[in-house]
């Protein structure tokens, strides 16, 4: 019995000392989130179907071995549309978050950085873009622009700038105070050249790992505007509009809702998870 | 406190074998599993501590040290393998038991009742939420010593057995409010409120001023006087020659010598503790090198006409959050002059590092100026003062804070080649080469990380850093200070060869006294913010004048 302790102990020592970089609880998401990566690459690899190829003969059709997801009620695959759609959705999520990340550093780092009032005015903006929900902030730079892909990646993207403006300041804010910035100081770098060599580079580090949390909850957000139909308009096949397009047959044929919505629930939970992971990883040093 | 010190050394070497015994350690090996399998760190040592004995065990960091004395307590860290031939504790009751194989909670009887351990951080030590007062009974509680209704009072004896005035009013305190000094002795209370007669102390004194260094030693030798055995653990061989009856040399995991304090400090008989000990900086070092035995070059005496960096009648002001005003400095002149060491020597708080980051512009003295070479310094704007940064150049304790951190050792030691000279590609890297060279780093560290090296070789890198720019003058905050004492020695070797090879000027700022003396040509001693003595470094300390200067020297405790 305890010979056999003794092995379950080293098993799980062994895992834990071994190599941190290969525990299932990295691998699993991030082979899921490469399989997303590839759907959106090379959706023709996962399914011989159209996305918007009408099939008369399956209309409501539901689940089984020709249609793995069913189909909705013009009988295209909703696998097919799914997979179609991983583009557009991660495509909005990846970009949305570009936008985020960028509008975040400029506007973080200013207001660490410019001069008291300028900085004082760029503080109570964040505050105030923090405390509105990014979904209305989302909303209302639809209602100036418009639906569409590019705009609902615009409108998920400018609104999450505040919250990467608030992280970034605080970076910024603490890179600013160390021994290497004074030092560079010493050594007669000019301040351009420390902000641009030092400060941003090493504010933004903590960033790149939350970024990766951040596309999950932009593919969610763009999902969401697409299911309230201000986001991408059907007929493409963007999570969300796919959604949208299930509501009216729930009762009836619910998998055409609730198959790509567990999709989007799943690629979410893979994507945080695995920007945690990494987020626990690099805190620890990083090193494999 | 020397005739008592001198008294106490000639009854240990007549009757050494004459105290019971209260630890006997044999043969103990203590191991760590790593992916290599275990990790041997401590390996076959063997010791005994008698009642009011003082064995001090001296090592550099990564000797096992500080791992022998927490696994003496059932500390060591989980996963940590113990074997002993023998590791018997005689309690309270005189009967030994042995400390192998304890349980948890077996040890948690053992901890502070039967044996007292004192760490060197009392900050952390002591929990920020409770009152001195409930820390020290503690103990008292959890080994059910004492009624409920006499703790207070009992706290109150064990706090004035420790030296701490008005036990009343501390008792009352929080950790926070009290003094380095005074919360290193709140500590030591606490782990004597249990009265158990061994007592484990891990560098007790490490993180203090010298003069508080001094108090607390004394309270040491008082516990030893009244029959506690001590175990003192200690990188700083001076500290172990004042306090202990016995001295433990260790290096890598065994102990290479034990014996009388005074034979282990006279005639040491190993060569590892005869290197520890000439690499000791004091009176005697001057004039020679530290890491290898002989004498160093005589350096031309300085030319005193026109100081390279002086600083006129300096004040700095910080307003605290309550809006009181401290003064970092006041009044501070100071002149340096080409090729010269000036030290500044003083305890934390006395404003030295603020007056070096004056000298380095980058805090502007709130009064008076600072000249370079006789041109105007601080009140330049920093645009103006960039193109001369090249010149005055600066090395801190903590190279690891003053390395972005994404930079690898060559791309750190270029950087000024960067921004000062319009050297080509292939021209910088064979510069940096040159440098590495100069500080006697092999060159394979140039693609590594600060983080990969040691405190030494970060050192060094910092140093060539400083030198690429061809500086006149160099700001040393500190720069030994976090070092072992055979690393600072090969440092301070270093600085010193390459002053004498390229004539820098140094500002040498250190709360080391033996450091200072060993490196300064003259000397400047700071308190409060204010120089209250500057002279020849053999005439501040052949002959302070000052009180307060004396009352230093006194404190350091000596070889």
């Amino acid at each position: 019995m305890s010979q056999a302790l003794d092995v379950i102990a080293r098993v799980r020592n062994g895992n834990r000392a071994g190599n941190p970089w290969r525990a299932p609880g990295l691998i699993i998401p991030l082979a899921f989130v490469l399989l997303l990566l590839a759907a959106a690459a090379m959706p023709q690899w996962f399914t011989a179907l159209a996305p918007d190829a009408v099939d008369t003969d399956a209309i409501l059709l539901p689940p089984g071995p020709g249609h793995w997801f069913g189909a909705d009620q013009l009988g295209r695959d909703v696998f097919t549309r799914v997979i179609y759609g991983t583009s557009q959705s991660l495509g909005i999520g990846i970009g949305a978050t570009l936008i985020g990340c960028a509008g975040g550093v400029l506007l973080g780092t200013a207001a660490g950085l410019a001069p008291p009032v300028l900085q004082r005015l760029l503080v109570r903006l964040i505050d105030i873009l923090l405390a509105f929900p990014e979904i209305l902030l989302a909303l209302l730079i639809i209602a100036v622009l418009g639906r569409g892909p590019t705009n609902t990646l615009l409108a998920v993207g400018l609104s999450s700038i505040a919250g990467y403006a608030r992280l970034v300041r605080s970076q910024v804010l603490r890179v600013w105070q160390s021994g290497y910035v004074e030092h560079a100081v010493s050594l007669g770098e000019s301040t351009p050249a420390i902000i641009a060599r030092h400060v941003v580079p090493n504010a933004v580090r903590p960033l790149v790992v939350l970024a990766t949390i951040g596309v999950g909850n932009a593919v969610l957000s763009a999902s969401a505007l697409s299911f309230i139909g201000l986001g991408v308009v059907p007929p493409a096949a963007e999570w969300g509009a796919l959604l949208a397009d299930g509501r009216n047959f729930l009762d009836t044929a619910p998998w055409i809702s609730f198959l790509p919505a567990t999709v989007v629930a799943i690629s979410v939970i893979a994507i945080t998870i695995l920007g945690r992971r990494l987020q626990l990883l690099l805190s620890q040093g990083g090193e494999p | 406190m020397n005739v008592q010190l001198v008294g106490r050394h000639d009854v240990v070497s007549a009757a050494p074998a004459a105290r019971p015994a209260i630890l006997e350690v044999e043969d103990l090996h203590i191991a760590f599993p790593s992916r290599l399998g275990p990790r041997e760190v401590v390996r076959g040592i063997s010791f005994t501590i008698g009642a009011g004995e003082i064995l001090a065990i001296v090592g550099e960091s990564g000797s096992g040290k500080s791992v022998t004395a927490r696994a003496l307590v059932g500390l060591a860290g989980s996963g940590a393998e113990l074997r002993a031939r023998s590791l018997r504790l005689s309690g309270h009751d005189g009967e030994a038991r042995s400390l192998t194989e304890l349980s948890e909670r077996q040890w948690s009887k053992i901890r502070g009742r039967e044996i007292g351990f004192v760490l060197q951080d009392a900050l952390v030590s002591l929990d920020p939420l409770r009152r001195i007062g409930r820390e020290v009974g503690e103990p008292l509680l959890t080994h059910g010593l004492v009624p409920r209704a006499e703790i207070g009072k009992e706290v109150e004896t064990l706090l004035a057995r420790v030296g701490i005035p008005d036990p009343v009013v501390r008792a009352a305190q929080y950790p926070h409010e009290l003094s380095g000094g005074l919360r290193q002795r709140a500590l030591i209370a606490s782990a004597l409120a249990a009265r158990p007669r061994l007592l484990i102390a891990d560098e007790p004194t490490t993180a203090l001023d010298v003069t508080v260094q001094q108090q607390i030693l004394s309270v040491f030798q008082a516990l030893a006087k009244a029959g506690h055995g001590i175990l003192l653990i200690t990188h700083d061989l001076a500290v172990a020659a004042q306090l202990a009856d016995r001295i433990a040399v260790m290096q890598n995991g065994e102990l290479v010598e034990t014996g009388p304090a005074r034979e282990v400090l006279r005639k040491p008989r190993h060569a590892y503790t005869q290197r520890l000990l000439s690499a000791v900086p004091s009176a005697a070092t001057r004039g020679r090198w530290l890491s290898t035995s002989g004498a160093r070059p005589v350096k031309a005496e300085p030319e005193r006409s026109q100081p390279i960096l002086a600083l006129r009648d300096i004040a700095v002001r910080f307003t605290r959050p309550d809006r009181s005003v401290t003064h970092a400095a006041n009044g501070v002149s100071l002149h340096v002059y080409p090729g010269e060491t000036l030290g500044i020597v003083g305890e934390s708080g006395s404003g030295k590092t603020t007056i070096g980051k004056v000298a380095l512009a980058l805090r502007p003295p709130d009064a008076g100026e600072v000249l370079f070479r006789g041109q105007a310094w601080s009140q330049l704007s920093e645009r103006q003062r960039r193109p001369l940064r090249r010149h005055v150049q600066t090395i801190v304790q903590d190279p690891l804070n003053s390395f972005d951190p994404r930079y690898a050792v060559e791309r750190i030691i270029e950087q000024p080649l960067l921004l000062h000279t319009d050297l080509g590609k292939a021209a910088r890297s064979a510069r940096v080469r040159e440098l590495i060279q100069l500080v006697n780093l092999p060159s394979d560290v140039l693609d590594r990380r600060p983080t990969a090296l040691s405190g030494g070789q970060r050192q060094r890198v910092s140093i060539a850093q400083a030198l690429a720019s061809e500086p006149d003058l160099l700001i040393c905050d500190e720069p030994v200070s976090a070092l072992d004492v055979t690393t600072q020695a090969q440092v301070l070797d270093l600085l010193i060869a390459l002053q004498n090879r390229l004539g820098l000027a140094m500002l040498f700022i250190s709360h080391d006294l033996g450091v200072i003396r060993h490196m300064s040509d003259r000397i400047a001693v700071m308190k409060d913010g204010v120089i209250v003595e500057t002279g020849a470094a053999e005439e501040v300390f052949d002959a302070p004048k000052h009180d307060y200067t004396r009352r230093l020297l006194e404190a350091v405790p000596r070889l």
